[in-house]
């Protein structure tokens, strides 16, 4: 049996354990062999988005060590997965980093691509407004691009339609940026705060119940947003959903 | 180099404090956006036509001095004068000789970023010259005595009733216009008193042939054929990146440009220049300023096939909800930070890191350049140089040692979450940002690490 290794996100691991575990729920729901390697910390893309990509050796080292023996790498985070298939490179075992790069799926694209998984069994009957996470989207084509003339299509769409009693939400913008962008959030807050509070009204004056994505990154922003506001609207993981009833 | 009086952080935190202003200014180019998407989806070849002006690009860039020599040689032939500008002091010179040898001290100019990235203006105006923009927009962005905040619009941050009250100002209308019809009109006879007494008029170029020596000016006012078709002399200043090969490629450019720009099938007036009419004067001014350096930069050299149309400005999440202005440069949004740092790694430092890499620009872009690549990659060499501040630096040093080490970063999670929960980011931060607006995560009891010890193994 093929091995997966799961990559979970270090905010994931901190924050949003429930991610984690739908995700490893969910996986073995389906059949695989699952490990979490324990000395996993993080990818290092906090530091090569904010131009510290040179200070990321040590950082891409550990991950190697501790995906490389794995057949598949799966994680819940569009964003990290996009750093690691297009920045991780070591001095020490490059041919080792090389394998990783293309061996690493963000979940969705794991479940549709190469599980090709056609009939979930979850239940969620609420009404629920999906982020595209820029990375997920315009990094690894999880959903076609609104910019692009090109047929449409949606990864993460195909699986939630898997849901019973799903109902997803159009949406006015449909692939706009939440302003989340890693220190972005911090360095640039006026612009991000505000990108945020436009992302989350869109699904707000749509009626959603839930806010779900693949990037557990973005949703942490909306859901700083949405409790500020005093919403009662929730995110949740697309993997929380996947896995749900 | 030199640092920047305020960064666009800053730039930014100003412009948002109006949200009612930011909201309409990021509807106002959305619309845009929308005007451009429609209009490509007209078109089924739209993407292989995006590959092919990319294509056509990379092969004038790769044979630029093949190519600008041509051009200057039919350009010559044609009875152009050619003159060659190695930076921006060199094009405000040439361009002053030009008007002293004729003795000329009002000058109409049509759009041309490129005299905006020269100061050209300021320069000229010093010298005791006058100059007017004949473009609606910059018109009206030069009568507030602000810098474009636009590209392509140059005036885009300015609501109807404000410029109504410039033209009440400056050029005699009623207090309280706001009628876009009337102020236009205003405008109108502002501006034919202009071209109709201006000895020499200044032109931007879109596009040069290099087979043919002519150049194409872009405009939908007409403003640019109005001032050089009145005027005994016409000065025309292009950067050496505008050549294209051939006249047959220029049909590629002209079915992009006006549809990424603002989803028009063409601009209302494509102009052709190839020689000076009898009894006039015709000089093009080619100009470098920086490029053959960004052309040697090879992450950064796609940057040059920018055909200026705006899009990666009005599909930008960041530009719509911080105003051009907030880029403190001539050319802002997206692609103006790309090319900034070329020029000035100190002073456009900020730049590169005024975007959240989502990748909407590259898409969007006519001649198809990875600008959120190149932003990113801007960034490493931004910090490699030295212009990050030295609290990020550290922030990034810890944050590193932490993260590179499992057992530093499982003490650091567990002795209190409550590390991470008040510097979401940036380790050593004494202020939050994060929370200022916006709410912390919830801490739950355990990590996902802790609970697959307990529960899986």
């Amino acid at each position: 049996m093929k091995r997966v290794g799961l990559f979970i996100p270090c905010y994931v691991d901190q924050f949003y354990p429930n991610a984690g575990i739908a995700t490893y729920q969910l996986l073995k729901k389906l059949g695989l062999d699952v490990t979490y390697p324990t000395g996993q910390t993080c990818c290092g893309q906090p530091m090569a988005n904010s131009g510290f990509e040179h200070l990321t050796q040590d950082c891409n080292q550990l991950f190697v060590d501790n995906f490389a023996e794995f057949d598949y790498i799966v994680s819940p985070s569009g964003s990290c997965v996009l750093h690691v298939k297009e920045h991780l490179h070591t001095e020490k075992s490059e041919e080792k980093a090389a394998a990783v790069r293309t061996k690493v799926y963000e979940l969705v694209e794991f479940l549709v691509d190469i599980l090709q998984v056609k009939n979930l069994k979850a239940k969620f009957p609420h009404k629920v407004g999906l982020h595209q996470s820029c990375h997920g989207q315009r990094g690894l084509l999880l959903t076609q691009m609104s910019e692009l003339v090109a047929p449409y299509f949606s990864k993460p769409q195909q699986l939630l339609a898997q849901v019973e009693g799903l109902e997803l939400i159009d949406l006015k913008r449909e692939d706009e940026c939440c302003g989340f962008g890693g220190t972005f959030c911090v360095v640039e807050e006026a612009v991000s705060v505000k990108m945020g509070k436009d992302r989350v009204k869109d699904h707000l004056v749509n009626g959603a119940e839930y806010i779900t994505g693949a990037d557990m990154s973005c949703l942490m922003h909306m859901e700083g947003i949405l409790k500020r506001e005093n919403s009662k609207v929730k995110v949740l993981h697309i993997a929380e959903i996947l896995n749900a009833g | 180099m030199s640092a920047p009086t305020k960064t666009h952080p800053e730039l930014s935190a100003v412009f948002n404090k109006d949200e009612e202003r930011v909201n309409w200014h990021d509807e106002t180019l959305w619309w845009i956006r929308q005007k451009r998407d429609k209009s490509a989806n007209s078109i089924p070849e739209w993407e292989v036509l995006r590959e092919k002006a990319s294509q056509i690009k990379s092969n004038a860039l790769s044979n630029l001095a093949g190519y600008l020599v041509s051009f200057e040689e039919k350009a010559k032939a044609n009875g152009i004068i050619v003159h060659w500008a190695a930076d921006a002091q060199e094009h405000n010179q040439i361009v002053h000789q030009i008007l002293q040898k004729h003795g000329i001290r009002q000058l109409v100019k049509s759009k041309s970023m490129l005299t905006e990235e020269c100061h050209l203006n300021e320069y000229l105006e010093k010298q005791g010259l006058e100059v007017i923009d004949s473009d609606l927009g910059e018109r009206i962005v030069q009568l507030a005595k602000e810098p474009p905040s636009h590209i392509v619009l140059p005036c885009i941050h300015k609501k109807k009733e404000e410029i109504g009250d410039l033209f009440h100002q400056y050029l005699g209308v009623a207090a309280g216009t706001s009628d876009p019809q009337i102020l236009t009109e205003a405008a109108r006879v502002h501006l034919r008193e202009t071209f109709l007494t201006r000895k020499a008029a200044l032109t931007g170029v879109n596009f040069a042939i290099a087979e043919t020596g002519e150049f194409v000016v872009c405009t939908n006012e007409g403003n640019a054929d109005m001032g050089a078709h009145l005027a005994d002399v016409h000065i025309a200043c292009m950067g050496i990146e505008k050549i294209i090969p051939k006249r047959k490629h220029l049909g590629v450019f002209l079915r992009l440009l006006a549809r990424s720009a603002t989803g028009q099938p063409i601009t209302t007036y494509s102009s052709h220049f190839k020689k000076p009419r009898a009894g006039q004067e015709m000089h093009l001014v080619l100009v470098d300023n920086g490029r053959t350096i960004q052309m040697g930069r090879e992450d950064f050299r796609a940057s040059l096939k920018c055909i200026r149309c705006g899009a990666c400005m009005n599909t930008c999440p960041v530009y719509r909800r911080s105003g051009g202005h907030s880029y403190h440069n001539a050319i802002s949004g997206p692609i103006g930070a790309i090319l900034a740092p070329n020029l000035d790694r100190e002073k456009y430092a900020d730049l590169p890191f005024a975007s959240t890499l989502c990748g909407s620009c590259t898409n969007v872009c006519p001649v198809k350049i990875d600008i959120h690549q190149q932003l990113y990659k801007w960034r490493q060499v931004i910090v490699q140089e030295g212009y990050a501040t030295s609290a990020k630096k550290m922030s990034m040093k810890i944050m590193n040692y932490t993260l590179s080490s499992p057992g530093v970063y499982r003490t650091a999670g567990k002795a209190g979450r409550w590390v991470l929960k008040y510097i979401p980011f940036a380790v050593n931060n004494h202020f939050n940002p994060w929370y200022k607006q916006r709410d912390m995560p919830e801490v739950p009891k355990e990590s996902f690490g802790e609970w697959y010890k307990k529960n899986v193994k």
